[in-house]
């Protein structure tokens, strides 16, 4: 083998990996893009919720019996599509009673419009939740194995049998329930009525009011839903990735950044916001010691967002 | 000597404070009372950026980390004293402030607060990478005290207290004088702070600077207070968080909300990780969390501005039901028959602002397109014509907040086209804007005092142009009253009385009439009459055609960005084409 074959090879493989790992993130960047884009509310807690599906896909899986009934190799997946209706609930209830509190119509009189309010509402949030789940579940490290994960498919070998990629099957499987449910929910917001309601609220909530939108109604299905995709997202990431109640601090930054790359307001911009920052992560281990890998997505993020601040798909809307 | 008077309350708390860390000899109880203060001015040094310009920064961890690690490298490697270090860290911080402001200030609400959220956590990976997972402090035998160690712990406390004293002092001296005025008008509209004269990036670089300098200051401290510093202790987002929890908790844009926060939170969480943590590892984040979860709902805008609202409603029963029109602006409007001095008197022959050809498009939109018009002495012009005519991208062009693409803007003979905002206002352009945006809990006076900064040289002089300025719109009865309790009538003279104590030549009035009665409307209208009458030239965009024919000079018409016709009040509302403009070409048969 020679050196530009062990080249071409990593290069491969982390292009692979990125794709892969940016699928999912690209799927926590659009249930917080639900969140942030459509209420503009920064959500501190929104790694806690990813963090609560895991949870919830994990004792689903073990507790409910689900390894039994559905074997172990759809039933992670089976726990997943659990967690997601139990987020749905949990994100509506956060918003019906706490988040309302301090944001849409009532904001409009206070300082900064609530954000100062917002912030420190969810980091309490974000709080209770770390430290809740850490004396319910425990500090330790725990995963939703399943045979897949020590399982990878082989592409090649190729290039007179030198170059091979190895695509992890828990990853792959991941990666495409991710574009599955992303082009289902772009279709719905695209096409029903719900859909339209919330784009209307996200675009103009005071206008959205005048012609009958009932934009809190709007912005609560929004934040269930965002917290639900989120979860989904957590699910599929813990059956390659062990997790633990603070796994939430590592990957609410990563959510931030895809959505502000893609554009606030824009759905479809934050699955490839997120896509972006997988794949700059696992193309910087090529040049950079490991250590710098997420150094290198804060550095590529701030250069994306003050050399092009409205992001790769969202849109210039300031008026004096 | 007010300011040393305004300094009482502090001073009172202090020493109180004192007393009770004397009297605590349990170090693990008096390290919290050093913390308090600790907390207390890192959230302080956060509110001097992001409370009073209302950027808010996740990333304050990146200063206080800076100063915490350059504080302790140097110690293990150089030698030197975290005394050197302490002011040397504050001037890592400035500096770190503006490299970090410069790129970043580009950016506007959430799109600042995130990106300044990911200068810390870069920094805390590299030194992670760098091999510094965890340093400690060395122990000095000889001479502790050189070194900043000291047996006692008290000591801690008192040098605390004095650092949380030295920001106070700076805080409280940035807020009274135009560095925290300019910046709180930054925070109420950036664009109008910059109509005003205010050159917000400089002061937003100036803030950041202090706002750097004392939390590397305080960085530093925290690390000889406890004396072993990883990456994310000191650049972790709960560091940042600290900062803005203590700052926002406490009440945000105050000297007094990070002091509060900090001596009823820190205290909270420290205990509560003391007597409960043992047994129920976490449980004091979970009632620390509700704690602030409840709180924030009860008081969104924090504890301080909750107290001072509940004051001032028992105060002033109904501030809001206050009959509008009190005192001065009757007298104003009893003043017009003299103040309408006849236009031919008025106006001189002198060429004030000559507009030459100016062009502007956006995209495939040519918003305004090749205009052309003089402006005299001490006339009043009005600007018409339909929605979306241009009228509004024409004045950002006068005043700078656009470049035209072709075609120049000269006052007095020079070419303004193109220059910021700021700088029109220092050249004698004034503006008012659509939609109205004061801040809220400062009075009529402060209100416009800010925009009298641009002329005056000392606050004095500021404070006595505001008062002429606030007098001229009629105001004066109420100067002391805040913006939040006015009528919009009201709040549309405080935007005239702010724009002319920038002592403008001319006058840029946007939809000034705009949401009045026909009442009200006049009441305004008689107030720019005497203005006119002092000889300020005002152009004036409005939709009211009854109020406006009755108080310009002459009109000019724009329609899809192009001058369609310029004369008269008469003659104008006569015109075919401007009636064909506004209402379409069936109505312009019938006229």
């Amino acid at each position: 083998m020679t050196g530009t074959q062990i080249i071409i090879e990593s290069i491969l493989q982390a292009l692979a990996a990125g794709v892969l790992v940016g699928a999912i993130y690209g799927l926590m960047c659009v249930g917080l893009a639900m969140i942030f884009g459509i209420m503009r509310v920064i959500n501190f807690a929104q790694g806690d919720f990813m963090m609560l599906g895991m949870y919830a896909a994990y004792f689903a899986f073990t507790a409910l019996g689900l390894q039994t009934v559905f074997g172990a190799v759809p039933g992670p997946y089976v726990a997943v599509a659990i967690a997601g209706p139990l987020l749905f609930a949990f994100g509506y209830a956060v918003h019906k009673f706490l988040i309302r509190q301090v944001t849409g119509m009532r904001t409009i009189a206070m300082e900064a419009e609530g954000h100062y309010a917002q912030l420190v509402l969810t980091l309490g949030i974000a709080l209770v939740l770390q430290n809740g789940a850490m004396i319910l579940f425990g500090a330790q490290l725990v995963s939703l194995r399943t045979p897949l994960t020590g399982q990878a498919w082989m592409l090649g070998p190729m290039w007179g049998d030198a170059v091979a990629v190895f695509l992890n099957q828990a990853k792959v499987v991941a990666a495409i329930v991710s574009v599955v449910i992303i082009a289902g929910l772009w279709l719905c917001i695209k096409r029903t009525r719900l859909g339209k309601s919330l784009r209307a609220a996200a675009d103009n909530p005071e206008a959205s009011v005048y012609v009958g939108i009932d934009v809190d109604h709007a912005h609560r299905i929004a934040f269930a839903l965002g917290s639900a995709i989120t979860a989904v997202a957590g699910g599929l990431l813990a059956t390659n990735h062990p997790f633990h109640p603070f796994v939430g601090l590592d990957y609410v930054i990563v959510m931030y950044a895809g959505v502000v790359l893609g554009g606030i307001g824009s759905v479809i911009g934050a699955f490839w916001g997120g896509m972006t920052i997988g794949l700059v992560q696992q193309l910087s281990i090529l040049v950079l010691p490991t250590q710098l890998q997420n150094a290198t997505i804060f550095v590529f993020f701030l250069l994306i967002v003050i050399w092009r601040p409205q992001g790769f798909f969202g849109r210039v809307t300031e008026r004096t | 000597m007010a300011f040393l008077r305004s300094l009482l309350p502090y001073f009172t708390f202090a020493a109180g404070y004192l007393v009770v860390a004397m009297l605590v000899e349990n170090s693990y109880y008096q390290l919290i009372i050093t913390l308090v203060l600790v907390w207390a001015s890192f959230g302080l040094s956060w509110n001097m950026l992001s409370g009073y310009t209302g950027l808010i920064s996740f990333g304050h961890a990146s200063f206080f980390g800076l100063g915490a690690f350059a504080t302790v490298l140097a110690q293990i490697h150089l030698g030197w004293s975290p005394w050197i270090m302490l002011p040397v860290s504050a001037l890592i911080g400035a500096l770190a402030g503006v490299l970090i402001g410069l790129p970043t200030f580009r950016l506007r609400g959430h799109y600042f607060a995130l990106s300044m959220l990911a200068y810390p956590l870069a920094m805390s990976y590299v030194f992670q990478w760098l091999g510094k997972p965890e340093i400690t402090i060395p122990r000095v035998l000889d001479h502790p005290a050189l070194f900043l160690q000291f047996e006692d712990r008290r000591v801690y406390s008192v040098l605390a207290l004095l650092l949380l004293t030295v920001i106070v002092v700076i805080t409280r001296w940035i807020e009274r004088t135009r560095f925290g005025m300019s910046l709180v008008a930054i925070k109420q509209n950036e664009a109008a702070a910059e109509a005003a004269g205010v050159d917000t990036l400089r002061w937003k670089l100036k803030a950041i600077a202090v706002s750097g300098a004392i939390a590397g200051a305080v960085g530093s401290f925290y690390a000889v207070v406890i004396l072993v510093i990883t990456p994310s202790s000191v650049f972790g987002m709960l560091v940042s968080a600290q900062a803005l929890t203590v700052a926002m908790f406490g009440g945000v844009g105050t000297v007094w909300g990070p002091i509060i926060g900090a001596t009823v939170l820190i205290p909270i969480a420290e205990t509560l990780h003391a007597v409960i943590g043992s047994y129920l590892p976490g449980i004091q984040g979970v009632i620390y969390g509700l704690a602030i979860i409840i709180l924030i709902i009860a008081a969104p805008e924090g504890v301080f501005w909750k107290g001072v609202d509940l004051i001032r409603r028992r105060r002033v029963p109904a501030a809001g039901t206050v009959p509008s029109g009190a005192g001065g602006v009757s007298r104003a409007a009893s003043v017009e028959p003299a103040g309408g001095a006849s236009p031919a008197s008025r106006i001189s022959d002198r060429i004030m602002l000559d507009v030459r050809g100016v062009s502007k498009r956006f995209g495939g939109l040519r918003a305004v397109r090749n205009v052309s018009f003089q402006v005299r002495k001490g006339e009043i012009l009005g600007i018409i014509g339909p929605n979306g005519a241009g009228k509004t991208t024409l004045f950002n062009l006068l005043n700078g907040f656009q470049k035209p693409d072709q075609g120049q803007v000269l006052l007095h003979g020079s070419d303004l086209a193109g220059c910021r905002p700021h700088f029109a206002c220092r050249a004698g352009i004034g503006r008012t804007f659509q939609v109205m945006r004061p801040f809220k809990r400062w009075s009529v006076a402060n209100n416009v005092k800010v925009g009298a900064y641009v002329r005056a040289a000392s606050e004095e002089e500021a404070r006595a142009i505001a008062r002429e300025a606030v007098a001229q719109v009629g105001l004066s009865a109420i100067s002391d009253r805040p913006a939040s309790a006015l009528t919009t009538k009201q709040l549309r003279l405080l935007e005239l009385a702010r724009a002319i104590a920038g002592r403008p030549e001319i006058l840029l009035l946007d939809e000034t009439l705009a949401g009045l009665g026909s009442e009200e409307a006049k009441e305004v209208v008689a107030v720019i009459r005497t203005l006119a009458a002092t000889g300020l030239t005002i152009l004036i965009i409005e939709h009211t055609m009854q109020a406006m024919v009755q108080l310009v000079d002459r009109f000019i018409v724009l329609d899809h960005g192009q001058l369609l016709t310029e004369g008269l009040p008469e003659a104008i509302v006569k015109d075919p084409r401007v009636i064909e403009a506004y209402l379409g070409a069936k109505w312009a048969a019938h006229a």
